[in-house]
């Protein structure tokens, strides 16, 4: 592993995830969760934590909590117990979070995902559930902020990993994939801009054997792009600190998009000391093994779990299915498309190409894809059966997409696309080109590869482009010796 | 002292049932009753019970509650109208909570408890002095002034103007006992329903923890806190608080899920046979004479009922005292982090920074004894003091509980005082909290273990202060500690007693 | 364990209340003299207990209640904003916060 060391160091990320779970209503109060109210609409007396009020917990919130579980392998805590997290801040109106401390209701499991080629597992230590706050807004106000507190109360899982990313790539890889996993299985609505999935990452670095160093904390990190850049210039900082001589200081920082630099936050004096103890408003959560089981029932096939059959039963290269399974929606368009036309490598070709391609110039997502699965099939089966070439394919496709024209022979007999499958009027081609190319016969027969091509290109072009390629070849050879 | 006869009653003479039966027979409006409590509470004015009164939405009220019974859809407590302690939320009065943080404070919703006894036709005379956020043995901490007062002031116990009410629902208990009210709400975390009854004379009773809903109550401490009624018989605190209590399931996660009851479905059972545990350490040297006086006789009354005296032990009733003091302040200390001046109540004037805002809103807003306990609170959960002390706490909480169940394994229910003594001088305790806190050993227990427990007048001490009975009960046992008060009522007429110039 | 001058600082600020001199020494003397009273509760040996956070727990297995997810209805923030110290478009003004 020497090549991940930077300057010499070894880097040591671990990763905390803010999920926001995709219930109607908030973790303790009625209120709803959706985003973009105005201010302070979407806030109970629960919420704004006017005298008297006590919370009542949303069995949603708990139901996405032991979906994750399972999607991640985790075991579930038969009994788990909420405490209060007692800090004074704006958006936090009770003056406590509360959350889950010593007993969480999700313990251990994994991540799984692939790193280039190379198999990655990072371990999760627990996910618990809690409140997110509100939100404080500055722009507008001179000298003052305004609290806005319709985000507060809304459910979180904060998922806690494990110590074991050792790139700032292996953990953009890894918050990818637990992105896909908590959108596929459809407890969070993964929306970064909206802050649906918040990254926090604890960065530290040694020298390899060393014990670890102490870590700084980059909080709310809600796009890929500045994960990466954001972690690499933590990394960079802090070998130039240690290497100037100073010691880091444990910090909480914030990533600057404009600057490319990470900053400590004020210090927040006593931040450390949160008096947690169990909440005595809410009992233990109780989750029985029946409920987990039905949980379990109602799963959906995970990403990897769909990978690893699409390897196995359609032939897929691991890493074609690895992309195909970005998306619950993408995998469906893929296994409709290879499953109607029975050629599941040229959809996966097909889909990773040419889709994928215009999806990604307009930013769009594969659930707005002009062209149906069922078409794609249908043109993939015209390639295969020899109807159309590849090229002309590409034509008709086009037309497809840009919606004109929706049934595949149609367009294909509008466009005059049909691939010449008459060998006998292929022969006389042959015949005819042969005949007028005496010269490249002569330097092919001489040994010039190049002068086959020519030949091949003058029958293609000959056949107005409608010859099967593939037979050209053939024949060419054939005739050629 | 004086005792009525029937056909001289006043309407403020009438119990609860009674005014009821009145109202719905239509001899009185609820207009009028609701008027002659209003006049009732001006007069007495003097005696500081009420802090928040509002002639037009009372008689507003009370015009419904005729309204209804006109048109034949009466409630069973329609038109009878009730005080309720300032801890309880409501959206038709300000609720302060006995603070400065709260002065003014507009709920947008009504405690559970208040739209319960609502739906029954109750209509609110007011709102009733309470110690600071509950906190309190005497009311002393109260920090708003009450009606027809400029400064904040103690309510004056009713049989004694220079001596306390008891706290933390003095209010009520001085509402009740000076018949400014036929019933008050009040609430107990440590005795505060209990003590004040005793040292004013009525009775009160607190129900088992989670059978009344804690939605609407200013949160002091969430483990202990309950709801429950002070009125001038057993009689009336059965159908107070069998109209108080119930499930409150989308609202409160700790309210027990178990349908409402008739607590007054026992009240003529006889006692013979009954066994009343006595525990020793409820009659050691702190228990002053006269009050042993007192209870001692009223045990006898028992006995006469058919009743046996059983000995018990509460091997850590002293204990009970720090394991509450820390508990309760621990969570008070929680609970009373909203109040920053971010989203409602008090903010100070002047301030540099967020810092500075939220240490001055909070110096100003909450008084000492108040302040008190938050640092006790922050102190016990801080890292490196929670085992030794919250932790601490909790562990002898179920030893508490487990001397109970000991003791009713060889008894129904268990008697004893309320307090070491009788009501004492406002001002003597001023400068000495502990003393107070110690003053609380009886009622503590039975708070910790989260049992029913009521008190109710058993006679006459030191200078011709009341004296109250404590019953405690197993675990939804209040039909029985009813049950038993409401014969030694029929035996006697200590709560019959009223003071003088009342 | 008697509290010095310093915890009553770290404790003050940690509860966010400021606390003139001489309070904070008034507070100092009463805060020891009550936890004088508590010490006799730290000796008590607990080994082995489960603590009692929920009462009811002493008689009865409790479990947290779990409502459906569906939004319900609550007061306007109008009605909700009525006692507020600082509004401006439907925002709680409070002091810059500084991160």
């Amino acid at each position: 592993m020497s090549s991940l060391l930077v300057q010499g160091y070894e880097v040591v990320i671990g990763f905390e995830t803010h999920t926001q779970l995709s219930t109607a209503s908030k973790i303790f109060s009625r209120a709803p969760t959706a985003f973009g109210a105005e201010a302070n609409t979407q806030a109970a007396p629960v919420d704004l934590a006017l005298p008297g009020t006590l919370p009542v917990m949303n069995k949603g919130a708990v139901e996405r909590a032991i979906e994750l579980g399972l999607a991640l392998g985790s075991t579930i805590a038969p009994r788990s117990i909420f405490a209060r997290k007692n800090y004074f801040y704006p958006d936090l109106p009770k003056g406590y979070q509360i959350s889950q401390f010593e007993i969480p209701v999700v313990q251990g499991g994994s991540v799984e995902f692939l790193l280039g080629e190379e198999r990655k597992s990072v371990r999760l230590v627990r996910a618990h559930l809690e409140e997110d706050a509100g939100k404080s807004l500055h722009e507008d106000f001179v000298g003052m902020s305004g609290i806005d507190l319709n985000r507060a109360g809304t459910p979180l899982l904060e998922i806690v990993t494990e110590p074991d990313m050792r790139s700032s790539a292996e953990a953009v890889a890894y918050a990818r994939e637990l992105h896909k996993i908590v959108t596929w299985i459809g407890i969070c609505d993964g929306n970064m801009q909206e802050g649906s999935f918040r990254c926090d990452a604890n960065v530290s670095v040694r020298k390899p054997g060393a014990p670890l160093g102490t870590r700084r904390e980059i909080k709310n990190l809600n796009s890929f792009k500045f994960m990466q850049q954001a972690i690499d210039f933590e990394i960079r900082w802090q070998i130039e600190e240690i290497e100037d001589g100073r010691a880091i200081q444990q910090a909480t920082v914030l990533f600057d998009p404009d600057t490319g630099e990470t900053r400590a936050m004020r210090t927040k004096e006593d931040a450390a000391d949160y008096r947690y103890f169990p909440d005595p408003d809410l009992p233990p959560l109780v989750v029985e093994a029946e409920w987990v089981e039905r949980v379990r029932a109602q799963m959906p096939e995970l990403p990897r779990a769909m990978a690893a059959r699409f390897v196995a039963d359609l032939g897929v290269p691991e890493y074609d299915a690895a992309t195909l399974t970005q998306s619950k929606a993408m995998a469906a368009y893929f296994e409709a498309t290879a499953k109607a036309s029975g050629q599941a490598k040229l959809a996966s070709n097909w889909i990773m190409g040419e889709v994928s391609r215009r999806l990604n110039t307009s930013e769009a997502g594969i659930e707005s894809a002009p062209v149906s699965s069922a078409q794609l099939a249908a043109l993939i089966g015209r390639i295969a059966d020899g109807t159309i070439s590849n090229n002309a394919a590409r034509q008709v496709f086009d037309a497809l997409w840009t919606g004109d024209g929706s049934d595949v022979d149609a367009v294909i007999e509008a466009k005059g696309l049909k691939q010449m499958n008459d060998s006998g009027a292929l022969e006389k081609i042959i015949d005819e080109v042969l005949a007028a190319n005496a010269d490249n016969v002569a330097q092919f027969r001489a040994g010039k590869e190049k002068a086959f091509n020519a030949l091949v290109g003058q029958a293609m072009k000959a056949s107005k482009g409608k010859a099967n390629p593939a037979e050209v070849n053939a024949m060419l050879k054939a005739r050629l010796g | 002292m004086t005792t009525k006869t029937a056909s001289s009653k006043d309407l403020h003479d009438l119990g609860v049932a009674e005014l009821a039966s009145k109202i719905a027979a239509r001899d009185v409006s609820a207009v009028e009753t609701a008027q002659h409590f209003l006049d009732r509470a001006a007069r007495h004015q003097n005696l500081a019970a009420y802090v928040s009164i509002d002639a037009e939405v009372t008689l507003a009220q009370a015009r419904a509650a005729d309204a209804r019974i006109a048109a034949g859809s009466a409630g069973p407590l329609e038109g009878v109208p009730i005080a309720h302690k300032d801890l309880f939320v409501t959206r038709d009065f300000p609720t302060t909570a006995g603070s400065k943080m709260l002065a003014g404070y507009r709920s947008p919703f009504d405690a559970t408890v208040v739209a319960r006894l609502a739906a029954q036709g109750v209509v609110t005379l007011g709102k009733l002095s309470c110690d600071e956020f509950a906190m309190g043995s005497a009311n002393e901490t109260v920090a708003v002034p009450a009606v027809g007062h400029d400064t904040p002031s103690a309510p004056l116990n009713p049989w004694d103007h220079s001596r306390v009410a008891g706290g933390s629902s003095g209010g009520s208990a001085v509402a009740v006992a000076a018949r400014m009210a036929p019933a008050a709400t009040g609430t107990d975390t440590g005795g505060s329903i209990r003590q004040p009854a005793a040292f004013c004379g009525v009775t009160g009773i607190k129900p088992t923890y989670g059978r009344a809903s804690r939605y609407g109550m200013v949160a002091y401490a969430s483990s202990l806190d309950q709801a429950g009624p002070m009125a001038r018989s057993a009689e009336d605190c059965a159908l107070l608080l069998s109209a108080l209590c119930g499930p409150d399931l989308d609202r409160d996660s700790t309210s027990l899920d178990r349908p409402a009851e008739d607590y007054s479905r026992s009240l003529n059972d006889s006692l013979q046979g009954l066994r009343i545990g006595v525990p020793k350490e409820f009659f050691g040297e702190g228990l002053q004479a006269d009050v042993r006086a007192a209870v001692d006789a009223a045990l006898k009354t028992y006995e006469g009922l058919g009743a046996k005296l059983v000995p018990v032990t509460l091997p850590r009733t002293e204990l009970s005292i720090p394991v509450y003091y820390i508990i309760a302040p621990a969570e008070a200390s929680s609970n009373l982090s909203r109040f920053d001046g971010v989203k409602f109540g008090h903010r100070a004037d002047k301030y540099t920074d967020l810092l500075d805002m939220y240490k001055k809103t909070r110096a100003e807003g909450f008084g000492d004894e108040v302040k008190r306990r938050i640092m006790i609170g922050t102190y016990v959960l801080s890292h490196g003091y929670y085992d030794a002390y919250y932790l601490q706490a909790q562990k002898i909480r179920r030893m508490i509980a487990d001397d109970f169940r000991a003791a009713f394994e060889t008894c129904d229910l268990i008697a004893g005082p309320v307090a070491p003594s009788v009501a004492w001088k406002i001002g003597d305790n001023a400068d000495d909290p502990v003393a107070n806190y110690l003053a609380d050993i009886f009622t503590l227990p039975a708070s910790l273990a989260g049992l029913p427990g009521m008190s109710l007048p058993a006679g006459f001490g030191a200078d011709d202060m009341p004296v109250g009975l404590q019953l405690i009960g197993n675990y939804f046992q209040e039909a029985r500690l009813l049950n038993a008060a409401h014969q030694f009522q029929q035996a006697t007429d200590f709560h019959l007693r009223a003071p003088e110039g009342i | 364990m008697a509290l010095t001058p310093q915890d009553i600082g770290r404790i003050a600020n940690l509860a966010r209340l400021e606390l003139k001199q001489d309070e904070s020494d008034r507070m100092l003397g009463h805060l020891n003299a009550f936890f004088a009273v508590v010490e006799q509760m730290r000796a008590v040996d607990t080994t082995g207990l489960e603590p009692l956070a929920h009462p009811v727990a002493a008689f009865e297995d409790v479990a947290l209640r779990l409502r459906p997810d569906v939004p319900g209805e609550y007061p306007s923030r109008e009605d909700s904003q009525r006692s507020a110290p600082a509004v401006e478009n439907g925002l709680y003004l409070v002091p810059k916060v500084i991160e």
